[in-house]
Formats: structure tokens, C-alpha cells, sequence
């Protein structure tokens, strides 16, 4: 077996998969399908610091090869997740991080403040890219001034790993990465899902009830490996890839481009064991091709 | 319940009518059907679809453990769903299953049941009811087409308790919608629903008026079908929940509905 240890900013991982925020509830969903401490590591449904309802349904519509979802950020808040699901998980043997997000800075200073206090949580992956709520989330996201303010906050209070999900919705991902490196992001991880909008034709009215939603899925792939490259060429910290992993191919693609480790995210919908095949298949892909590190692969596109 | 996927093979698709199929299906390497109670569901996956990227949704309409098969009625509304209806005697299914809440037991032996399925609504009620039968119960079967053409499994589900039948155009049984069946003017305890919205909306209107137990099942448009994804979500009484998983049967009770 190859060496599939990933660093991402002082967190170790196992290997450089994880799921990605949204669509793999608290992994416990997945525990019948897969053994969930092969896994790099868990990225637990977006958290805010308080309760929230979430967006009215219909919440989803399918497109050619994807789906537009407009959830809206449905959680218990951060006290319900520490309280009743942290003590539920904390022993599975996987890397656990919570995504983060919030209406106001203060919010996500608060609700960052009270994860660093779980010990089982090396790190939180800072969502400024949420197209589906009406204020913070992707505001935050697509500017460089409201980008480096949120994080800097975060910054100041939380002292574990800290990887910042950044939107696609921007003219230039790379300012924003910059921007958020400066003010001491450990890592960045991208694409959060493109907006987008499904109307029916029939009805003459749009799908989702909110218009318009982040569209995920194979779809999305080639707009996510172009962001992976060229974020990979403008900062130096760890970049986490995602947007339309299918399959342990699609996922070596990412790491050539420059991505240090990945998340699979809608394609668990379809297939609820294809996290774990992608960690055997990114094995037998290193094997094959007699690599003995996941290392030598990073950023290894040739031009 | 422990959660499966599994591929199936084809042993059978019965076409019925133009627009339904009747998938009877058997684990491809002769696994032992998991446990699944009515009311549940799968996910089929589809294959060979190109405009087709999530999995379909499919009601359990039957299942024979003795004969290790199991039955998906399927309706083509899209072409997910006509993928699945051209299956062939032979082709493998990929299923994830059993999934979603069941059907809640009646108070006892002696409640007096009614199913009521409208269309392809009849799925889950086939195998709710020979379960029911099996148990001890009796139950009574209503049942709603368009006309006698559209009728499906009619002659299943007299096995398992008198059935009786609305169509819209009077080809068959009593004319008109379910909810004005004459046999509705009879007493029951326990409603068990599944059909087209507005039919459901009706059933638990009367239901609520004569203060009678009622449970429907409800389809929501899902991605995951395992409670992650959040998107299949109905407004009940506890907030959003996943019809997936906290569902997809319902208490009216528990409904925001505006019945």
C-alpha cells in the first residue's frame, strides 16, 4: 500500500479523502454502507451558532449530470451539535471537522469559539460560500475586504486548523484565496456549488422555492479543477479540492492539479460507498503507477 | 433497520398498461432479501439515462421472502423512471434499501382498516395489506384510477380483503374520486393513504373531520434518500423534517397541512 498521509496545514490526515459538508450529515447516515474510519476525514453539516429552518421546499432540482439544492443552512445550531451528536461521534476513528457558518462575523467568531473547545475537532472549515442564505455566507465570500475580515476574526479566537471554503461565484477565486491567506487561513477548500437556477416550463414558474440554488455534481467538475490550478498558482498554503468527484480518477485529477487533498460530495448521493472506493482507487492508482507517495502527486500536472 | 445496497437482477417485467411497469426482482448474488417493513422504500439507481444523475425513489410493492423477490411498482413519469420501466428480464438494479419509517400497527385485531391508494399510490398498499392480513388484521381496500384501463393489481389485493374501487369516468366501481366513495359513509378507525397530493389532501380532510387515525405517505423530491441531504423536506409540526428518513409516512396530526 502507498503512502497516502496528507498534511493540510498542521492537520494530519490518513489519506486525502473526505466528504464534503452538506451531503454526509454526520456520517452516521453512511455507517450501514461504508467503514467510516477509512476515511481521511468527515466534514460535518454546515453549523450555525443558532437554530435555523432552513429554506422552504421544493429544495432540489436535477439538471444534466448534477443538482441545484437550495437548503439554506438547516441545523440545530452549534450547542444541539455539541451537546447530542459530538458525543455520538467523537470516538469514530476519522478526522471530524465542523463547517462553520454565519450570518454575522460575531457569529462565526462564536460558534468557532465554542467548536475549538471539542477535542476530537482538530480543525473548521469556514463557509463564506453558502449561495442559499439571504445574508453572511457567500457575502462574505465574494468580496476580499468582507472575506479577510471574517477570517481574521476567526483567526484571533480559533487556534486549530482553519481551511476557508471559498465560493466560485466570483470574477477571480484567486484574490479571495490570497486574501484570506493573508490574514493566516491554514488552508482553502473549493468550489462551495455554482449558482444556478431550473425553471419548468409547463408550470412556467421556477423549481426551487427560492429561484434560484447551488448547482453540484459531475456538471461542475471542469469549472472546479480550473479554480484548483489556478488558486494552486497564487497561494501557498494547502488547497482542498472539490466539485463534481465522481470517482477516484476525477479525485487524482484534482491532487494533479494542485490539490493537496479532496472532498467527494454529491456523488454520495448516488453511491453511498463511493468515498471509500475513491480511497482504494487513489491506492491502486499510486501502486499502479509505482508512486509511493500521494505527495509526489500534488500539483503534478504536467505542462 | 441496517441499511443495504445491493445489485438485483430482473426475473420479470410485467408491463402494465402503456405507462407502468411491474419489476419483480431478485438479489443478483442470491443474498438473502434484508428485513424491510411497508410503507418503506428503495433508491434505484439508473444506468444509461443520460439526462437522469440521482437515483429514483421506488415504493416496496411487495415482498415474498420465501421466494427472495421483491416488487417495484414503477410509473414513468420522466426518464428515470422510463429507464427503469424498459429494464429487461436479466438486467442488473442497483438498490439501496429498505429506507424511510413504516406504517404504524393499528390499535388492535379488531380496528376496522381502510387503505386507500390513487394510481400508482396502490403500491405500498398491496404489500401493507397482505402484511396486515398475515398479522391478524383485516383490512378493507379503496381504491382510485382514472378508468377501468388504468386499474392495476385489482385481483392481488383481493387476496387480502375486500376491494373496492373508484374511477373518474365510471368505467369501474363507483364513479368519481375516492373521497366520494359511498363506502366512505362507513365507520373506520385507522386510514392508511397514498396517492396524489389533492386525493391525500381530501382523505385526511374527511379523516380529521370523523377524528380518525390517518397516515399517508408522501413523496417529496430526494437526492440522497438516507436523511444527509436535507432536500426532501416537509413543515410538520416538529420543523422540517426529512420525508426520507423521519417520513416518508406520515401522521396527519404531525402536518402543516391546510386541510
Amino acid at each position: 500500500m502507498a503512502d497516502l498521509n496528507v498534511n493540510i496545514g498542521g492537520l494530519k490526515l490518513k489519506n486525502p479523502v473526505m466528504t464534503a459538508s452538506g451531503t454526509f450529515g454526520y456520517g452516521e447516515e453512511f455507517a450501514d454502507f461504508i467503514d467510516l474510519s477509512r476515511l481521511g476525514g468527515i466534514i460535518v453539516k454546515g453549523t450555525t451558532l443558532h437554530h435555523r429552518e432552513g429554506n422552504p421546499y421544493p429544495r432540489m432540482a436535477e439538471t444534466p449530470s448534477g443538482m441545484l439544492n437550495a437548503v439554506g443552512l438547516q441545523n440545530k445550531g452549534v450547542d444541539h451539535f455539541i451537546e447530542h451528536i459530538y458525543p455520538r461521534i467523537k470516538d469514530i476513528d476519522t478526522c471530524f471537522l465542523v463547517n462553520v457558518s454565519g450570518a454575522s462575523v460575531e457569529d462565526y467568531v462564536a460558534t468557532a469559539e465554542k467548536i475549538l473547545a471539542l477535542d476530537r475537532i482538530p480543525g473548521i472549515e469556514l463557509n463564506i460560500s453558502c449561495p442559499n442564505v439571504k445574508e453572511g455566507g457567500m457575502a462574505f465570500g465574494t468580496s476580499c475586504k468582507s472575506a479577510a475580515e471574517v477570517v481574521r476574526a476567526v483567526r484571533k479566537v480559533y487556534s486549530k486548523t482553519l481551511i476557508v471554503k471559498l465560493s466560485p461565484n466570483v470574477t477571480d477565486i484567486t484574490e479571495i484565496a490570497r486574501a484570506v491567506e493573508a490574514e493566516g487561513a491554514d488552508a482553502v477548500s473549493l468550489i462551495n456549488t455554482l449558482l444556478g437556477m431550473a425553471i419548468d416550463a409547463n408550470r412556467r414558474r421556477p423549481i426551487l422555492s427560492t429561484i434560484t440554488g447551488g448547482l453540484s455534481g459531475a456538471c461542475v467538475k471542469p469549472v472546479a479543477l480550473r479554480m484548483v490550478w489556478q488558486t494552486f498558482h497564487a497561494v501557498k498554503i494547502p488547497i482542498v479540492g472539490l466539485g463534481g468527484i465522481m470517482n477516484a480518477t476525477d479525485a487524482i485529477e484534482f491532487i494533479l492539479a494542485g490539490a493537496s487533498a479532496i472532498e467527494v460530495g454529491t456523488a454520495n448521493f448516488i453511491d453511498p460507498q463511493i468515498s471509500e472506493k475513491i480511497v482504494v482507487g487513489i491506492d491502486e492508482y499510486l501502486e499502479k503507477n509505482n508512486i509511493h507517495s500521494i505527495q509526489e502527486l500534488i500539483g503534478g500536472l504536467i505542462i | 433497520m441496517k441499511k443495504y445496497i445491493l445489485d438485483f437482477r430482473i426475473s420479470e417485467n410485467a408491463k402494465l398498461h402503456d405507462n407502468y411497469a411491474l419489476l419483480k426482482l431478485m438479489p443478483a448474488h442470491e443474498e438473502a432479501l434484508p428485513p424491510m417493513l411497508p410503507g418503506q422504500f428503495v433508491e434505484a439507481r439508473v444506468d444509461r439515462s443520460a439526462t437522469t444523475f440521482l437515483r429514483r425513489p421506488i415504493s416496496i410493492h411487495w415482498v415474498d421472502y420465501d421466494r427472495n423477490e421483491l416488487w417495484l411498482l414503477i410509473r414513468i413519469a420522466g426518464d428515470g423512471t422510463r429507464t427503469l420501466c424498459n429494464l429487461q428480464q436479466g438486467d442488473t438494479l442497483n438498490l439501496v434499501l429498505p429506507l424511510g419509517n413504516s406504517f404504524s400497527l393499528p390499535a388492535s385485531k379488531n380496528s376496522r382498516i381502510l387503505l386507500i391508494g390513487g394510481g400508482v399510490g396502490i403500491a405500498p398498499m398491496l404489500y401493507w395489506g397482505k402484511y396486515l392480513k398475515e398479522n391478524g388484521y383485516n383490512p378493507m381496500f379503496l381504491l382510485g384510477f382514472r378508468s377501468d384501463k388504468d386499474m392495476l393489481q385489482y385481483e392481488l389485493f383481493c387476496q387480502y380483503g375486500e376491494v373496492y374501487v373508484s374511477t373518474e369516468d365510471g368505467s369501474f366501481g363507483e364513479k368519481g374520486f375516492v373521497t366520494q366513495h359511498s363506502l366512505l359513509n362507513g365507520r373506520f378507525d385507522n386510514l392508511y393513504v397514498c396517492g396524489p397530493k389533492p386525493m391525500m389532501v381530501a382523505v385526511a380532510r374527511y379523516a380529521r373531520e370523523h377524528n380518525l387515525f390517518c397516515e399517508v405517505s408522501l413523496e417529496n423530491t430526494m437526492a440522497c434518500g438516507v436523511g444527509a441531504c436535507l432536500c426532501c423536506v416537509e413543515d410538520t409540526t416538529e420543523g422540517h423534517v426529512c420525508v426520507c428518513k423521519e417520513g416518508p409516512i406520515f401522521n396527519i396530526e404531525k402536518l402543516k397541512w391546510q386541510i
